[in-house]
């Protein structure tokens, strides 16, 4: 099996408008491991959309390659296309005139299924994502919901190597976002080399899901990494919350300790005469430290009723590197009326 | 539910050779995909019985104008099987220029052209798809067409060659469904003016295509000019050799000549809409337009 399921090297991606060319994508070197879930993470107008675009062959870049299990997006776009599918959200492809199973149903024929084999499929994918009672129901009677867990059903039916999900989760309820997220992290763990690239401007679906994550802001890549390695990026150091049923020698002493940068009592704790308890910060260089301090804490008698790390998000490394926050970011990427004239 | 998942994971095989497909698959994908594309058009017969009324009911109306027209005129007999042969194929050329020319730009609005484009099938597979239901669902209307108004204004017809007349009309079809494929692949590019396009084109068709006369009354440069409408070709042919005891001439050119033209037409359409495509799909490729989903 390849090792990278997608490399993408110097890739530019230029839209003519009447204005002035828009860049869409400004030099995107990227290297995705086979089998790894791997999210781009960025506003709208970031230039995501447009390296899916790209990677699924319906997009050439300006400049620059870009491969998908080894396979040029520009020279070998059928094989790429005999392995890969993609769901976007939103998506209300298909006919609605067709039952969730007819309309499966058909779309495996453009992956070659036999008949019967393609109905097997589709009566599978049906119950595992559970639209079984919605088998026979019109396609146009379906609930957004229902529909998009009937989009990731099309988009696993060639049973794919690589897996586009571009915003799969895009004006879902709660509810049906966490359902469709479980369904495709089942679906890629069943099967080992089975990748995935997700686009997404939600942070907390991107921390959940993906292994590594690249930040992207105006067609660049600000950051790459694990979720850990990225909140790393702007907490250097390890921050705890904690509750003490009692602490003798006060926070000084716990701040003496090594690898204890600060100790501090929360923020209105110490006014509170009633409280059975003590709530302190403690700012340490590094987890390792909680050890010592947790031994010190026992020596001293003190039982520790609660204690919370505190973490950085993605939206703070968003803003630690643009400059701003996602809602401020947004513009959107330039589509097809700006490349009327191209 | 891991597990149900399981069952579609195929063990053992890397992406690589997956995507290694034998030339049988290959050839099996696009045949399945014309299978795949047709079936919600056959399956719309019925699904959706309205086109009793708006595909049956109006058109035969519209012919029995006609019908009351020559009848009145004394034309010959003949004349009233010509409506009513005209009437009958009005519901190809609709299916052609509705079904086949403004499919993808419809496709696109819906997010389905990009769907099919990012799946392994040869594009051709999908339009050949949508001639094949549309023949299907165009070829039901005809014939309840013919079968009522022949019934009901007692239509003879006279013919002799029954399978030089079934050839002109598979030929007419792959002709007329041909240049649908040409058509869709430009008025894709022409984009929202697909629309208008559609409707500029449908009665100018109807009239030079001789739906309600024959062609013949154009005088034979007039017949000659319009032979490049497959319609008008095929339904002269037809004419012709479904009405062969008239003591009049029908038609211009012979039928075998109209066979011929139809023949070339098919051919010439099917390689100048697989030629259309690429060129299509490279533009749009080159210029983002394949999706108008885009963020």
């Amino acid at each position: 099996m390849p090792a990278l399921a997608i490399e993408v090297r110097g890739v530019r991606r230029v839209y003519s408008s009447k204005k002035a060319p828009i860049v869409a994508l400004d030099g995107i070197d990227l290297e995705v491991p086979t089998g790894e879930f791997f999210g781009l993470l960025g506003p709208n107008g970031a230039g995501k959309t447009t390296l899916i675009k790209i990677l699924t062959t319906l997009l050439s870049p300006s400049s620059g390659t870009a491969s998908v299990f080894g396979f040029d997006v520009e020279k070998d776009t059928k094989k790429i296309r005999r392995i890969m599918n993609m769901v976007a959200g939103g998506e209300q492809s298909g006919y609605g005139i067709l039952s969730v199973r007819e309309q499966l149903w058909m779309f495996t024929q453009f992956y070659g299924l036999a008949g019967a084999e393609g109905w097997r499929r589709v009566d599978e994918l049906i119950e595992a994502v559970g639209l079984a009672e919605q088998r026979l129901q019109r396609v146009s009677t379906l609930s957004t919901g229902q529909r998009q867990k009937m989009n990731l059903a099309r988009g696993l039916l060639n049973d794919p190597w690589i897996l586009f999900l571009d915003e799969p989760t895009l004006g879902l309820d709660v509810a049906a976002a966490r359902s469709l997220r479980e369904l495709i992290v089942e679906w890629r763990a069943a099967v080992p080399g089975r990748t995935i690239l997700l686009t997404t401007h939600y942070m907390a679906e991107a921390d959940e899901l993906c292994e590594r994550i690249a930040i992207v802001d105006h067609g660049r890549i600000l950051a790459i990494g694990s979720p850990d390695e990225l909140k790393r990026r702007v907490q250097r150091e390890s921050i705890f919350r904690i509750e003490l049923d009692r602490l003798e020698g006060g926070a000084q002493a716990l701040g003496r300790l090594p690898g204890v940068v600060s100790a501090t009592a929360a923020a209105g704790n110490e006014a509170d005469t009633d409280r059975q308890s003590v709530v302190m910060n403690l700012v340490l260089e590094d987890d390792g430290a909680l050890g010592r301090v947790v031994g010190d804490l026992a020596d001293r008698g003190s039982h520790i009723l609660g204690l919370r790390k505190s973490e950085p998000t993605l939206e703070d490394v968003f803003v630690e590197l643009v400059g701003r926050g996602f809602d401020e970011a947004g513009t959107d990427e330039p589509g097809p009326s700006a490349e009327a004239i191209a | 539910m891991a597990a149900t998942m399981d069952l579609v994971g195929r063990a053992g095989a890397g992406p690589r050779e997956a995507a290694a497909w034998s030339r049988r698959q290959v050839l099996m994908t696009n045949l399945r995909s014309i299978r795949g594309r047709a079936y919600p058009r056959v399956i719309g017969l019925v699904r959706e019985p309205s086109w009793v009324l708006f595909e049956i009911l109006l058109p035969f109306l519209g012919t029995s104008a006609f019908v009351f027209v020559y009848r009145a005129l004394d034309a010959p007999p003949q004349y009233v099987g010509f409506v009513v042969l005209g009437g009958a194929l009005t519901a190809f050329w609709l299916n052609v220029i509705w079904m086949m020319a403004n499919q993808l730009y419809w496709e696109k609005s819906q997010g389905n052209l990009e769907l099919y484009f990012a799946a392994p099938m040869h594009f051709m597979a999908i339009l050949f798809g949508m001639a094949v239901g549309g023949m299907v669902m165009s070829s039901t209307r005809a014939a309840t067409v013919l079968l009522i108004a022949g019934t009901v204004y007692g239509v003879a017809f006279s013919v002799d060659q029954w399978a030089l007349l079934l050839g002109v009309f598979v030929l007419t079809l792959g002709a007329l469904y041909g240049l649908g494929m040409v058509l869709a692949s430009l008025f894709l590019v022409w984009g929202r003016e697909a629309w208008h396009m559609g409707q500029m084109l449908t009665e100018p068709v109807y009239f030079v295509s001789g739906l309600n006369f024959p062609v013949a009354r154009l005088g034979f440069v007039g017949a000659l000019s319009v032979a490049v409408i497959p319609l008008a070709t095929g339904l002269d042919a037809m004419r012709q050799l479904a009405f062969s005891d008239a003591a009049f001439p029908i038609g211009t050119p012979p039928p075998v000549v109209e066979v011929a033209i139809l023949g070339a037409m098919t051919v010439i359409s099917i390689l100048g809409a697989r030629w259309m495509l690429a060129t299509m799909e490279r533009r749009a490729r080159r210029d983002g337009r394949l999706s108008v989903r885009w963020q």
